[in-house]
């Protein structure tokens, strides 16, 4: 069936309001006789606040409150009570809630005042008293204390069991290599800050406006937390400027914020500084080992993949790293460690990819030295260890493509020209490197609902609590709506961001497309019924022997498709039956016996090219092909963004980001985005080719659709890393690259 | 950010009386790096007193032959000013090394040679500092010091000046012309800024009470054998781990003049007389060029985070000073290093 929408190249929905700026963030929606909050940080890691003197700061005029653990309001006592939708095992962070002090940049106190010079100022009156204690934040001095999680954190694979004997293999293996890879803290940096905007209304009624991935999740958090009834709190969030993952939890502004609303009566804003943002949330620094054993051939014969990664003192944060290795390779002998370091930091949290990056960044690497060792071409050592099943569980594949990724990517790179020796390539005083690497995700589809609105014009409304991170959720919806329901796509208006709307999980882990979009099409093709049957039922009706199957629905008409005069608008059918509107709510989950049944992933090859000026140690990115297999493609523009912005991120992960701590005062010390340094237009090669291989899989989702929100970044900095060898011989295993470890 | 008082003045006289007047009070003019300062708490003027209205905007000839620059003119007037582009390319391409369009917009060739170091703990007063509160010490040395200096450094303090534009006015030897309640005076470049030594918190020579009116630029530009050649993390819009000027004249296919200025390493733009000197009089040649590095970077000592620019600053120099000698100067418009 031809389609209109679905799977072409249509403009985001949203551009427009973005770009004029009548898109509102969390820290913009204009609220009456509001106040502003600003946060107090420690400047301490651990230790305890002896005495916290607010006088100075409360005698400035206008200053409305200050709130510290003295005097903040009763919370809820439960650990149960503040664990949001996607916490890890442990005690989520209380702010406010006590003395003690659990990291460095805690919030400690929290001054209102009328207006927000006032506050900032006030704030940098509060004097803060600590009893300093020893604090810990350096993984590799504390490896030695790592441990296995005791208790598994909800919807995160725990490492796939043991396959043979990988000791006795590595032993016993003619060709092998051990090696030791370390990726840096990294801070998800969206360009937008943390805000939260409280509407305090009469009654007690809260309107949250907050930066968020889940406005449900931070909905159920507030009125758990405060204890107050869900009727009273709805939670906007319809525009997010970046997030990564750093908005899937309720991050601690929005405690804030409610907090001093609902104490003061009054509404209230908080919104977090640059500094404040590397307080939360990061990518945890990690130690990996990896160890390969093969025949001279190339077959894989022992895997070994163990990770070490830091949390926090309160909560065991876990992603799934080492998984990857034994998902993508069939070694007979395996083995996977995922341990933990306990350190005085905030915990991590899920940043783009999270788990995947670091443990595909590890096995990508050692692939490619494996295949040097072996005097092996890399894409044909992966070829020759392509697994046709889920290894770890041996499960087959809804879809694996990845074999017509590797051949598209190549030879859209050229990949067959390359000469293997490293260094052998050079332009100049430049050489030249080409390397890849593979990578996967998951292809997860979620229970989620969504409702359509049918009205004259016609006019066509969606709804969902899903939210939008600039992931181009509102465009993928309208395209779903308009296509069911055959109406223009300027006619269909959608409505997210906003907790009292159809319930959805929050937007993260790339399965907000197939699980949004499956119940946008079920609530669609619901609504496409009703339609049908006042069409049908029309006195004199030119579809009244028709069925439903047979009609198609376009230009605002059902019709036969043979036939152009048997139509009927859809304002006619609406009008005829005296309908004002049609509606229709469907939640739509994934089927659970697919879900034994099936391992469900996308699939890329990534392809880099690198120019390394050897005397100075700089490395630039001319070129990438990432070849991508994640089932339906809803939107080539938008999908071949979040692609392509993956890329970007991967090129970031691989020369440039790094949040450097300084362990003797346990604090995070490049806490700007002077020094936290992400790619800038000059780093980005004019050349960023994303081919989306053909993947058909009615299994995997209800559209077919496998989502795109992380496969661009993973695999992209192995393939940085391996150019960089081509290039220069130089292997470098601890991340970002930079001109210290190329000279 | 604390709260102050706003007053603008109208002429050199009454801006230098108003702040002579106030010690805590701060000139403003682009504002670029006071404004960042102010909002971080680390700088904390009652009084600012704005000088965008002083008529120091200008950039002329001087009867010396030289150009003189006037401190209020932007740096991308100055960079883009043809006399400027023309004759002192070599400070052309360091300001446009440097920031983004949109700062040099606002940012003043005054405001610039005040500019304050981007070392990590100086901008966070959750931390201890030298520079910023005296006698509390500098956790830089033995902690997170990528950026730190490799020259010149005291155990009270490592911090690096920032700016690119500097150290192309170090290796051309301007004059920077200052004006105080006594009058106006000239100070040379190479005793404008200062070494932290003991006393961090003095970034400059430059009195309490003086104002920046100029920048005089003497005669020789420099202008067929220059390059300014910035490292840094990422290949635009990051501060200089290494940036070099290098500017040379020939006698044929003998060096006659050299200068040499290196930024990123030091807590002055770093010009270093004696590196010059071994190469005058010597042919243009990789082994004079390395030699000159060695002499310049003989005392340099390395910390924890940032030894490697010893090394990249020897590469460096070598690099650029074959660039100069050459006549290709380093582009700074598609940020690739040649």
């Amino acid at each position: 069936m031809s389609m209109t929408y679905l799977g072409k190249a249509v403009s985001r929905v949203d551009g427009p309001a973005k770009v004029t700026g009548a898109a509102r963030y969390a820290g913009e929606f204009p609220v009456p006789e509001l106040t502003y909050g600003v946060v107090v940080s420690s400047t301490i890691a651990r230790g305890k606040i002896t005495r916290i003197d607010s006088a100075a700061a409360l005698g400035v005029p206008g200053v409305v409150q200050v709130f510290t653990h003295e005097n903040r309001p009763h919370t809820a006592y439960l650990n149960r009570s503040w664990r949001d939708e996607v916490a890890p095992p442990g005690a989520p962070f209380r702010p406010l809630y006590d003395a003690e002090i659990h990291f460095s940049a805690q919030p400690v106190a929290l001054v209102v005042a009328e207006d927000f010079e006032t506050a900032r100022y006030a704030a940098s009156l509060v004097r803060v008293e600590y009893e300093q204690g020893p604090h810990t934040t350096d993984l590799e001095r504390e490896r030695g204390t790592a441990y296995v999680p005791p208790k598994k954190r909800n919807g995160i694979a725990p490492p796939p069991d043991p396959r043979g004997n990988a000791v006795e293999a590595l032993a016993a293996a003619p060709r092998k290599i051990a090696r030791q890879y370390v990726s840096p803290f990294e801070h998800h940096n969206p360009m937008e800050p943390f805000a939260t905007t409280v509407l305090w209304q009469d009654a007690g009624r809260l309107t949250v406006f907050d930066k968020t991935q889940g406005v449900q999740n931070v909905q159920s958090y507030i009125t758990s937390v405060f204890g107050l009834k869900a009727a009273n709190v709805q939670v906007i969030s319809p525009f997010v400027g970046g997030a990564f993952g750093s908005g899937l939890r309720p991050q601690y502004q929005v405690f804030l914020a409610v907090m001093a609303a609902t104490e003061l009566e009054r509404s209230v804003r908080v919104t977090l500084t640059r500094q404040q943002m590397f307080s939360f949330s990061y990518r945890p620094n990690t130690i990996q080992a990896i160890s390969l054993g093969a025949r001279p051939d190339g077959k894989l014969l022992a895997l070994t993949h163990e990770a070490i990664g830091n949390t926090s003192q309160h909560e065991d944060y876990q992603e799934t790293v080492v998984n990857w290795s034994g998902l993508l390779y069939g070694a007979e002998n395996a083995s996977f460690i995922y341990k933990l370091v306990k350190t005085d930091w905030a915990s991590p949290a899920d940043m783009r990819a999270p788990g995947a990056t670091l443990g595909v960044f590890a096995i990508e690497t050692a692939i490619d030295e494996l295949a040097y060792e072996l005097s092996l071409d890399p894409l044909a050592l992966r070829l020759a260890n392509y697994t046709e099943r889920d290894e770890n569980d041996g499960k087959p594949f809804t879809s694996k493509e990845l074999r017509a990724c590797y051949q598209q990517g190549a030879e859209r790179f050229g990949w067959s020209k390359r000469n293997p020796a490293p260094r052998s390539m050079t332009e100049g005083r430049e050489l030249i490197g080409w390397g890849m690497a593979t990578g996967a995700w998951e292809a997860l589809h979620m229970k989620a609902a969504a409702r359509a609105t049918l009205r004259a014009g016609p006019m066509l409304e969606v709804a969902s609590a899903t939210a939008d991170i600039g992931t181009g959720t509102y465009t993928i919806m309208a395209q779903i709506a308009a296509e069911t329901l055959g109406v223009p796509i300027e006619a269909v208006s959608v409505k997210l961001g906003d907790s009292s709307l159809p319930k959805s999980p929050i937007e993260g882990g790339s399965w907000t497309a197939a699980s949004i979009g499956a119940a946008v099409q079920a609530a669609c093709e619901t609504v496409r019924g009703k339609l049908f049957k006042l069409a049908r039922g029309l006195e004199n009706s030119p579809l009244a022997n028709a069925d439903i199957e047979h009609v198609e629905f376009a230009d605002g008409t059902i019709r036969l498709p043979g036939d152009p005069s048997r139509s009927v608008p859809i304002d006619r059918a609406l009008a005829a039956a005296g309908t004002e509107a049609l509606e229709a709510e469907e939640t739509v989950g994934p089927g659970l016996i697919s879900s034994r049944r099936f391992s469900r992933n996308t699939h890329s090859a990534v392809f880099a090219e690198v120019r390394v000026d050897e005397e100075l140690g700089i490395a630039r990115v001319t070129r990438v092909v990432n070849a991508v297999a994640a089932g339906r493609i809803l939107n080539l523009k938008t999908g071949g963004s979040q692609v392509m912005g993956g890329v970007v991120m991967g090129i970031g992960m691989a020369l440039h980001e790094e949040t450097m701590p300084d362990h003797a005062l346990g604090r995070f010390m490049n806490h700007n985005l002077a020094e936290y340094h992400i790619p800038v237009h000059a780093d980005i090669p004019a050349a960023i080719e994303v081919i989306f291989v053909e993947e058909h899989d009615p299994e995997v989702s209800p559209l077919g659709v496998k989502g795109l929100g992380e496969i661009g970044i993973v695999g992209t900095a192995a393939a940085i890393g391996n150019a960089i060898y081509h290039a220069t011989g130089k292997r470098v295993r601890d991340l970002p690259i930079t001109i210290d470890k190329l000279l | 950010m604390n709260r102050f008082e706003y007053a603008r003045a109208s002429d050199v006289a009454e801006a230098v009386r108003a702040r002579a007047a106030d010690a805590s009070a701060r000139f403003i003019a682009g504002g670029t790096n006071l404004i960042d300062l102010m909002k971080e708490n680390v700088a904390r003027p009652t009084r600012l007193i704005d000088i965008n209205h002083l008529p120091l905007r200008g950039i002329e000839d001087t009867d010396a032959g030289g150009v003189r620059i006037g401190a209020l003119a932007t740096n991308t007037a100055v960079a883009y000013d043809a006399r400027i582009e023309a004759r002192y390319p070599l400070l052309s391409s360091a300001i446009l090394a440097g920031a983004s369009p949109q700062l040099r917009n606002a940012a003043t060739t005054g405001g610039n040679l005040l500019q304050r170091t981007r070392c990590y703990y100086f901008y966070d007063t959750g931390t201890p500092c030298n520079k910023r509160e005296p006698g509390t010490g500098c956790p830089a040395i033995a902690g997170v010091n990528r950026i730190h200096a490799i020259l010149g450094a005291s155990e009270n303090c490592i911090a690096t000046h920032p700016s690119d534009m500097c150290v192309a006015l170090a290796a051309l030897a301007a004059t920077v012309r200052v004006t105080g309640p006594s009058g106006e005076r000239e100070i040379a470049f190479a005793d404008f800024h200062r070494l932290p030594g003991d006393t961090p918190e003095r970034d400059t020579n430059l009195g309490e009470d003086e104002l920046i009116t100029a920048i005089d630029l003497p005669p020789e530009g420099f202008a067929s054998n220059y390059s300014y050649l910035k490292l840094r993390d990422r290949l635009s819009y990051a501060f200089a781990l290494v940036s070099v000027a290098a500017a040379l004249t020939f006698d044929g296919d003998t060096i006659r003049e050299a200068r040499l200025a290196l930024g990123g390493v030091a807590h002055k733009p770093w010009r270093d007389t004696a590196a010059e000197a071994a190469l005058a009089g010597k042919p243009a040649n990789r082994a004079t060029f390395e030699t000159a590095a060695a002499a310049l970077l003989a005392d340099a000592r390395g910390y924890s985070g940032n030894a490697f620019k010893i090394e990249l600053a020897r590469r460096a120099i070598v690099r650029a000073l074959s660039q100069a000698a050459a006549g290709t100067p380093q582009v700074q418009t598609d940020k690739r290093v040649r």
